[in-house]
């Protein structure tokens, strides 16, 4: 693949980005050649997209070097990253929700000076739709569009610019394995055609099946460039993480009891008015984790937020423990043991700008044993229970009178499990529970939601993350657009390809009855009940 | 019907300083900035527009100075907002304040005065059409600007590339960054040309409205301007309805006043801003019942590029 003598499309060297305080990137080298697709592989945080906004123009490197085609460039702006023959994909697509597909595409085009040429957009979007195998109706304004094919509106944007060298920031992370499968297709043309493709992930499997050369980041240092036939899954794990890593889980099989959770024909609508939950009605048992699986945004989100009370249900019934709670106060969904650790820990979790005792009076200040005379809030007691928690979660901290804000992610997530689950709720909600978090952060809350359920909880939890849901739950339910796709009763028996189909709009009776052969690929550890 | 045509036409007449601030407004917050400072735009236009006039005799060069200070006050409104990323409620207010208490200590000398300003020109041909003559093209020259201008913004909003970076930076700044636009320069060129357009406004009243200064002459236009923005949905079409319905609710109150009748004055001068908290009650409540007000999403939000949260 790297033959000598020839001038790399892109060769970054040495490039240093410091934010307030955190090195997001120090020394970083990376080359592109033509005609390959070269993967930044790291964990969240490693610096992957720092290294990609500063080739797209978005941040201005401290120090290194970038040399395009063997000229050298100053990427000042993302307009001087474009007329290098630059495109990016960012992770949020970065589209105009209010304009339509081609409004985007021509958004910033300098070839047409005032009017704006609809027809020859319009055209041109044709022809790309065809050459790479990439579908979307030009007329149609964003917000309409599912998020797959808002990427694919990214993708033509690119394209559209005749760039080069196409930068794709975890474009797999909102799609169902069939749309991946359909991406993956178009970055082989764009690959054919001689560009250069820069694919950042974290999910292994896909990396090993798309890229040619692969570039691992640790903590903002390049940890080593390796090309794809050299290495193998738990090899690449073990430079992302820098230790083995161990892909299992350990998960006992439990008897569910009765339900604790359970919801009826629920009717929800989002923040700008429309209709996000649609007649959606589940189940959770005690003793049970609920898999929630979709793609992100078809009102996952929302519907959490009503089950826990923090968001006003139109329709419908939420009963916990048989008691109706739809419509009541979130402190009534509290008291009767709903905890919830949504998906937004730093918007909606926690208060960023309050320390850690004060993070975990929000839930309890109002209970007899955390206020004095029912009047006054004990902080001593506080405080007390505070150092507890901190300690059995181990959360790293610098000191419980310090703001939460200074604790790093895997850290904040510990601290809002401490709060929500040190009172042994009845039923847990659980969004993204692992978003953004290292691998050994990741596998801290999966064991603590397991623990969780083998105490007796129902648990809920929501992921776009399949490997994730796959692993940990005991039935799925699949959403699609606010609406219930079916509930799928034995993991096992349901082929990621069902669960693509379902995630996108086919609803479990529509198919074939599954043949049961658990081609998952996925390592479970399940011990037989006695 | 006869009687209904002169409320009508002075519907018109009244309506059109609010159309000019309105309009301004519109393509001020359309590029993500809010600019409370309509009220004191509105009244530095009004006393620099008089003043000039005054002193050249030419109602023109009134227009253009008024339109140049508007410019010039909003560009520190802009730089405040963009470049700063301060509060822009409070950096509007400021304006506001400033403008208020500027043309009322600038303008005490001329109180008193009159210009003979813009008279009316009907429109030959056009304003001998049956009611329609009489109500829209029997006016001065500053209304008949004032549709042209309406015209003109939709056209360039909705089909020309500039309108298209326009929407997208009130909407997503990020965005337009990344496709090489500069959001500041566009953040800066439109509330300025917006400030301008209030000031316009501003200067229609003491050059054609009233044609003399008087403190706090705008009474609160401006403050409706930027209620109406809102019902207009920040459309221009719609701010011609807008204007024209508030400018006739000042005209009919006036008149009943004249005609003489037993309620109280006080009251019926309220009325313009009573509608003003009605009409914003009955969009609100729209709102709630799932109704989408399209606001530009990052109205009021200062955006800079290499900000982490």
């Amino acid at each position: 693949m790297v033959s000598a003598g020839r001038v790399p499309l892109v060769s970054m060297r040495g490039i240093e980005k410091t934010f307030v305080g955190v090195k997001a990137n120090s020394g970083v080298d990376m080359d592109l050649e033509r005609g390959e697709v070269h993967t930044l592989l790291g964990e969240n945080g490693a610096g992957k997209s720092t290294l990609m906004n500063i080739l797209s123009g978005l941040y201005t490197a401290d120090s290194g070097a970038i040399v395009i085609n063997g000229e050298p460039r100053i990427l000042r702006s993302p307009r001087d990253a474009i007329r290098a023959g630059i495109g990016m994909v960012h992770q949020h697509f970065m589209l105009v929700p209010t304009l339509s597909v081609w409004e985007n595409v021509s958004l910033g085009l300098d070839d047409q000076p005032f009017f704006l040429d609809k027809g020859r957009v319009i055209e041109k979007v044709g022809d790309i739709q065809k050459r790479y195998g990439i579908n979307v109706d030009p007329m149609a304004p964003i917000w309409q569009l599912s998020i797959g094919e808002q990427q694919r509106v990214a993708i033509i944007k690119t394209l559209y610019r005749s760039a080069d060298i196409l930068i794709l920031d975890e474009p797999t992370s909102v799609l169902t394995p069939q749309e991946t499968r359909a991406l993956f297709r178009t970055i082989r043309q764009i690959k054919a055609e001689g560009h250069g493709v820069i694919f950042i992930s974290h999910k292994l499997d896909e990396v090993m099946d798309i890229s040619d050369r692969i570039t691992v980041l640790r903590k903002g240092r390049k940890v080593a460039s390796v090309n794809v036939k050299d290495v193998t899954k738990e090899s690449l794990a073990e430079m992302m993480v820098g230790r083995k890593v161990v892909f299992q889980i350990g998960k006992t099989l439990q008897n569910p009891g009765r339900v604790v959770l359970e919801a009826r024909e629920l009717v929800v609508r989002g923040d700008r008015g429309r209709v996000r939950v649609d007649h959606f009605s589940l189940d959770v048992r005690q003793r049970e984790i609920l898999g929630l699986a979709g793609v992100s945004g078809n009102g996952q989100g929302e519907l959490c937020d009503a089950l826990a009370g923090i968001r006003k249900t139109e329709k419908g019934s939420i009963k916990v423990d048989g008691c109706e709670l739809a419509g009541r106060r979130t402190r009534e969904f509290q008291k009767r043991g709903v905890s919830y650790i949504p998906a937004d820990r730093i918007g909606t979790g926690l208060v960023t700008g309050m320390n850690l005792r004060e993070n975990i009076a929000l839930r309890k200040y109002w209970r007899k044993e955390f206020t004095r005379f029912r009047l006054f809030i004990h902080w001593e007691n506080i405080a007390g229970r505070t150092g507890q928690l901190v300690e059995r979660y181990s959360v790293v901290n610098p000191g419980l009178g310090f703001p939460a804000r200074m604790l790093s992610g895997g850290n904040l997530q510990k601290l809002m499990l401490a709060r929500e689950l040190s009172d042994d709720p009845r039923v847990v909600i659980a969004v993204q529970p692992t978003w953004g978090l290292d691998v050994s952060a990741t596998l801290f809350v999966r064991e603590t939601l397991l623990e969780q359920r083998d105490r007796g909880a129902g648990v809920l939890l929501v992921s776009d993350d399949l490997e994730e849901i796959l692993s940990l739950s005991d039935r799925i339910a699949v959403i699609h657009n606010g609406r219930l796709m079916g509930i799928v009763e034995d993991p096992d028996s349901v082929t990621e390809e069902q669960m693509g189909l379902m995630m996108a709009g086919t609803c479990l009776e529509e198919f074939s009855p599954p043949s049961g052969d658990g081609s998952l690929g996925q390592e479970k550890e399940v011990t037989p009940s006695p | 019907m006869d009687v209904l045509i002169p409320v009508m036409a002075a519907a018109v007449r009244s309506g059109t300083p609010i159309l000019y601030a309105t309009l301004g407004e519109i393509l001020t917050e359309r590029s993500g900035v809010q600019n409370l400072g309509l009220e004191g735009l509105m009244l530095m236009g009004a006393f620099s527009g008089f003043s000039v006039t005054y002193s050249t005799g030419d109602p023109w060069l009134g227009v253009l100075t008024a339109f140049f200070v508007g410019v010039a006050i909003s560009a520190v409104h802009a730089f405040l907002s963009v470049s700063v990323g301060a509060n822009q409620v409070v950096s509007g207010l400021a304006v506001t304040m400033f403008g208020t208490g500027a043309s009322s200590l600038l303008g005490r000398k001329m109180i008193g005065l009159t210009v003979k300003g813009f008279g009316k020109v009907p429109v030959p041909l056009l304003s001998e059409i049956p009611v329609a003559g009489p109500v829209l093209f029997d006016h001065d020259p500053l209304v008949y600007i004032s549709y042209g201008l309406v015209l003109f913004l939709l056209w360039f909003i909705f089909r020309t590339r500039q309108g298209l970076n326009l929407r997208a930076v009130g909407e997503s700044p990020v965005v337009v960054d990344a496709m090489g636009l500069s959001a500041a320069r566009l953040r800066y060129l439109y509330t300025m040309i917006g400030g301008g357009m209030a000031a316009v406004g501003g200067a229609y009243l003491s050059l054609a409205y009233t044609k003399m200064w008087g403190e706090g002459m705008s009474a609160g236009r401006g403050w409706i301007a930027v209620a109406l923005v809102i019902f207009a949905v920040w459309h221009p079409a719609r701010a011609v309805l807008g204007a024209y319905l508030f400018g006739g609710v000042g005209a009919m109150q006036l008149r009943i006043q004249a005609a003489g009748t037993s309620f109280p004055a006080p009251i019926m001068m309220m009325m313009p801003y009573l509608f003003t908290i009605l009409v914003l009650l009955v969009i609100s409540v729209k709102k709630g019942k799932g109704i989408l007000i399209d606001a530009p999403g990052a109205l009021g939000v200062p955006y800079s590029r290499e900000e982490r949260t």
